[in-house]
């Protein structure tokens, strides 16, 4: 909160009624400009960074319109060029990861909520925190030399030979795929789920639990039937968070994803996603439609973590301030 | 007690050591990631990875020094540009703004937050790597101060709000301008929080590959000054693992472990700083 | 606070001296095709010359065009010679020329991991095509095993392994098969980058082989000193007088005798498929990209000397990495080239 009401005994009237320079003499109204130059620099560099995406696609844009979105060819050679396969990928190794994370995620804030100590509780929370730190590309070398193997030489078989008359589980498994990038980005966006529902589970005021409790309900129906239920938003905020967080991932994609950009249902087949063909193929995208394609793809998933990430923004805040003793 | 209220006891008791396991195999990840690194990087870290350049490809040995370097060069860089824009940003949004200025700063601050590191490195090359025409540290420091901008700012506005009013009050009491009461009460009160939040921005930071691959490039000797490019831990890591060579991949493994040992013990550390208490009273 | 700005800066000076030194970076990059033996040459010849270090990062002769017409970078490298248009954009944004310079030969081999073969599978150019088309589908398909009679072929699917970032290598392999296959050439052409019909993509030579190596069943394309180097199978391809050659100096070297003869004044010719009995048929030339003027004194004279080097004592470095020297015709052609830098 700005403390701009006070004013000191000897800083002159209160109106405005002093010249700029004279003010300028004024220690605090330097500072007050200084500080505002720098905020007012982060406001800049955002706006410089979206002008830039949009001025720098703006080839592809006008060539292909709308129908960048839906279409599936990408062929530098005949300079056509399509987003369809990249979003396919990003969306669907988003959603496998959710699918991994989501329940784990929500469980284990649970159990750190509503069932351990207080200082089990922080304790495990400090190294959820911790394995939020580990930085993609170290993913990325899990994933290569240990999740690779284990998907080739286990969970394929495990898969393919029960499932596999489903397209989802047709083979052949070449190891990396869509689902081997969903395992490692379920790793990677499980403590962001896991901290923020954790948050908002421990936000829901004392009384709605004991009011359970003391109707009867066991422990686990208190927690889920009244305790989860009332931080859902919240939750959901959080999921948002960790899909805004999975969709931007680049390396540890990219290092498992096999780099085709292709569209299939099963998910054991190579694909690539928005983030990971631009890290491929940006510095050597020779032709400007290239690379403005290139750069409107980067326009398109910073729009998708650009909505996400400010819906979440809100479900978490409506959440939390619910719990602060709004009657419902 | 009826056979009803069995079961559900039973499914409560279920239900609740299945959470059990899930924070329990979230948290073994962790240790999981840490004993792999160890196990198959820690034998690999020797004196001559630590100091000696690459060597020719498909030759075995060499190290990573310069990528060691190269690193701790670009973190610098990227604090002295990204922190000071966040700090004095963040004292603007809490000391000086009224609220709409503060919550368009604050928009756009989350805003840069969420961009994917991806492009921000599309926004490096085209602002430092294109006009200058080379690669650099500095394009990649850009870059990674980039980054660094909104988790500072957030955090120092948050953490100056947090000191009480009664410290500023007593100092303009006696007769203290209001940018002296910032220097010397507000912020030595809020250090503790801010210099967290530093420490935070910058091990987010030091393992971010994708933005460094269109700005500090790589190198495979040393690199002079601030305007050639340079090699990075991230990008080595990158480069040897998907390469066919066993000896790459076990250097891979031992930059790894290197690189994480590094952001972990600074988040400790940061961690731990913030948990003696925000705004201490100077006696 | 002062206590903190004045270690800052004192980092910072402390930084400067140190790593001040005075020596002169030339950056390049570009073709992971022949990226041994170019980290070998720049090793030796900065072991020569201590204060001249040419950095060349190994990121594909996509990314070597583009950077060298940037101007991010002070020389490109690539297996696929640039094309006129490519040549125009850059006397256009450079407004100078960017000369070829032919460096070494190489080969680019399929290369496989097939449970239970160890030794060279005989390909033909409509296998090779058929398999990257997707047409062929299996190991055991009767145009692989027609070619390989008492070799075991299991019946698994192949798993198809290309270039995922744009790639000197590609445009050699495509070069190729639009040479012997018609339908390749209409469908999917030759460049550094293509639409492939089917398979996974690795990042340079480097990831394909670490694809491979990694993958059964799978079947890719990467420059000869990859295979050896990493211990993979490699296969023979017939070539155009119907022997099945296995790569190695002396097919390369047939390959580019008559090529050498005629080598056009730009250096930009194309190798695979070449006539001559002995011939490997998808072999190529790579070549450094030296724009024609440069603004550095400096960096001139040193990428002069590198080049007369390169000419001289560099090419017997080669055979040690499996690539083979250039035609003496080319070397001396190459070396009144040289001259026309400025």
């Amino acid at each position: 909160m700005a403390t701009s009401g006070t004013t000191l005994p000897n800083a002159g009237p209160v109106t405005g009624s002093r010249s700029f320079l004279s003010r300028l003499r004024d220690g605090d109204e330097i500072a007050r400009l200084i500080t505002l130059v720098f905020a007012a620099t982060v406001v800049l560099i955002t706006l410089l960074l979206v002008y830039e995406l949009w001025t720098n696609s703006a080839l592809a844009r006008a060539k292909f319109g709308l129908h960048f979105f839906v279409t599936q060819v990408w062929d530098p050679v005949i300079d056509q060029y399509g987003a369809l396969p990249f979003m396919y990928g990003t969306l669907v190794t988003s959603a496998l990861a959710l699918l991994i994370a989501v329940p784990l995620g929500i469980g284990a804030a649970i159990f750190l909520a509503e069932l351990a100590p207080p200082r089990i509780s922080d304790t495990l929370q400090f190294f959820i925190d911790l394995l939020a730190a580990v930085p993609s590309v170290i993913y990325g070398l899990l994933g290569v030399f240990i999740i690779v193997p284990l998907m080739r030489t286990v969970i394929f078989p495990g898969l393919n030979k029960p499932l596999g008359f489903m397209p989802f589980f047709k083979g052949p498994s070449y190891g990396v795929g869509f689902l081997t990038a969903g395992i490692v980005l379920a790793i990677m966006v499980i403590p962001y789920i896991i901290s923020v529902s954790r948050e908002v589970l421990l936000s829901v005021p004392r009384d709605q639990r004991e009011a359970a409790l003391a109707l009867g309900s066991t422990r686990w129906e208190s927690t889920w039937k009244v305790v989860v239920p009332f931080a859902k938003t919240g939750i959901l905020g959080s999921v948002f968070l960790a899909l805004a967080r999975a969709l931007g991932e680049t390396m540890a994609v990219t290092m498992v994803i096999g780099n085709t950009p292709t569209i299939s249902a099963s998910l054991f087949s190579p694909g690539d996603s928005i983030a990971s063909v631009i890290a491929n193929q940006f510095t050597e995208a020779t032709g400007d439609l290239y690379l403005q394609s290139l750069v409107a793809l980067g326009l398109v998933l910073f729009l998708m973590t650009f909505i996400l990430n400010g819906l979440a923004r809100i479900l978490i805040v409506l959440t939390t301030q619910k719990g602060s003793g709004v009657p419902t | 007690m009826s056979a009803r209220v069995k079961w559900r006891r039973f499914v409560s008791n279920f239900m609740l050591t299945l959470t059990g396991l899930c924070a329990l195999v979230s948290v073994s990840v962790l240790f999981l990631i840490l004993g792999y690194l160890v196990f198959n990087g820690g034998t690999s870290i020797n004196w001559a990875f630590l100091t000696q350049l690459p060597k020719p490809v498909g030759e075995a040995g060499g190290g990573m020094a310069n990528a060691i370097v190269g690193s701790a060069k670009l973190l610098l860089a990227a604090s002295l540009f990204g922190v000071p824009i966040g700090f004095l940003g963040g004292i603007y949004l809490a000391e000086f703004s009224g609220s709409a200025v503060a919550s368009v700063v604050r928009y756009a601050a989350d805003l840069l937050n969420g961009v994917p590191s991806i492009v921000i490195g599309i926004f490096a090359y085209s602002m430092v790597v294109l006009p200058f025409r080379h690669f650099s540290t500095f394009a990649g420091a850009f870059a990674l101060g980039l980054m660094m901008i909104p988790i500072t700012l957030r955090s120092t506005e948050e953490f100056l709000n947090g000191v009480p009013r009664y410290l500023r009050e007593g100092a303009m009491a006696l007769g203290a301008s209001k940018w002296k009461t910032i220097a010397s009460v507000v912020v030595p009160a809020a250090y503790r929080g801010i210099l967290t939040a530093i420490l935070l921005a910058l091990a987010r930071v030091a393992g971010e590959t994708a933005p460094l691959l269109f700005t500090a490039f790589g190198n495979r000797f040393w690199s002079q000054g601030w305007e050639q490019p340079t090699a990075s831990l991230p990008v080595m890591i990158f480069t040897y693992a998907v390469s066919p060579y066993e000896d790459w991949h076990r250097q891979a493994w031992a930059a790894g472990l290197v690189l994480l040992g590094l952001i972990l013990i600074i988040n400790i550390l940061a961690r731990t700083i913030l948990s003696r208490g925000i705004a201490v009273p100077r006696s | 606070m002062k206590r903190i700005a004045v270690l800052v800066v004192g980092v910072l000076a402390l930084g400067a001296i140190v790593w001040a030194q005075n020596g002169l970076l030339i950056n390049g990059a570009g073709a992971t095709f022949p990226y041994p033996i170019y980290s070998k040459w720049f090793d030796e010849y900065h072991k020569k010359y201590a204060n001249i270090q040419f950095n060349y990062q190994s990121v594909g002769s996509g990314a070597g065009i583009k950077q060298t017409t940037e101007g991010t970078v002070d020389f490109g490298a690539t297996d696929g010679p640039m094309n006129d248009d490519q040549l125009k954009a850059f006397q256009d944004k450079r407004g100078s020329t960017i000369l070829h310079f032919p460096t070494v030969l190489g080969a680019a081999v399929p290369t496989y991991n097939v449970p239970g073969v160890t030794g060279a599978l005989n390909f033909t150019p409509e296998a090779l095509a058929g398999i990257f088309l997707g047409k062929i589908t299996k190991w055991n398909d009767p145009a692989i095993t027609g070619a390989n009679k008492g070799v075991d072929l299991p019946a698994n699917d192949i798993v198809v392994v290309h270039r995922s970032d744009g790639s000197g290598t590609t445009y050699i392999w495509t070069d190729y098969l639009s040479k012997v296959s018609d339908e390749w050439k209409s469908k999917v052409s030759k460049n550094t980058s293509v639409n492939w019909p089917v398979g996974l993509g690795g990042k340079g030579n480097e990831g394909v082989t670490g694809l491979i190596k990694q993958t059964p069943n799978s079947i890719g394309y990467v420059e000869l000193i990859y295979a050896a180097q990493n211990n993979i199978p490699y296969g023979a391809v017939k070539n155009s007088s119907g022997n099945f050659v296995k790569a190695d100096l002396a097919g390369v070297s047939a390959a580019a005798a008559g090529a050498a003869k005629e080598m056009p004044d730009d250096f930009r010719v194309s190798i695979t498929n070449a006539p001559g009995k002995t011939a490997y048929p998808i072999s190529s030339f790579t070549w450094l990209l030296i724009p024609q003027k440069f603004q550095d004194a400096g960096k001139r004279d040193a990428v002069k000397g590198f080049l007369k080097w390169m000419l001289a004592d560099g090419q017997n470095y080669a055979e040690g990495l499996s690539y083979a020297k250039l035609p003496k015709e080319v070397v001396e052609k190459e070396k009144k080239a040289i001259n026309s830098i400025q």
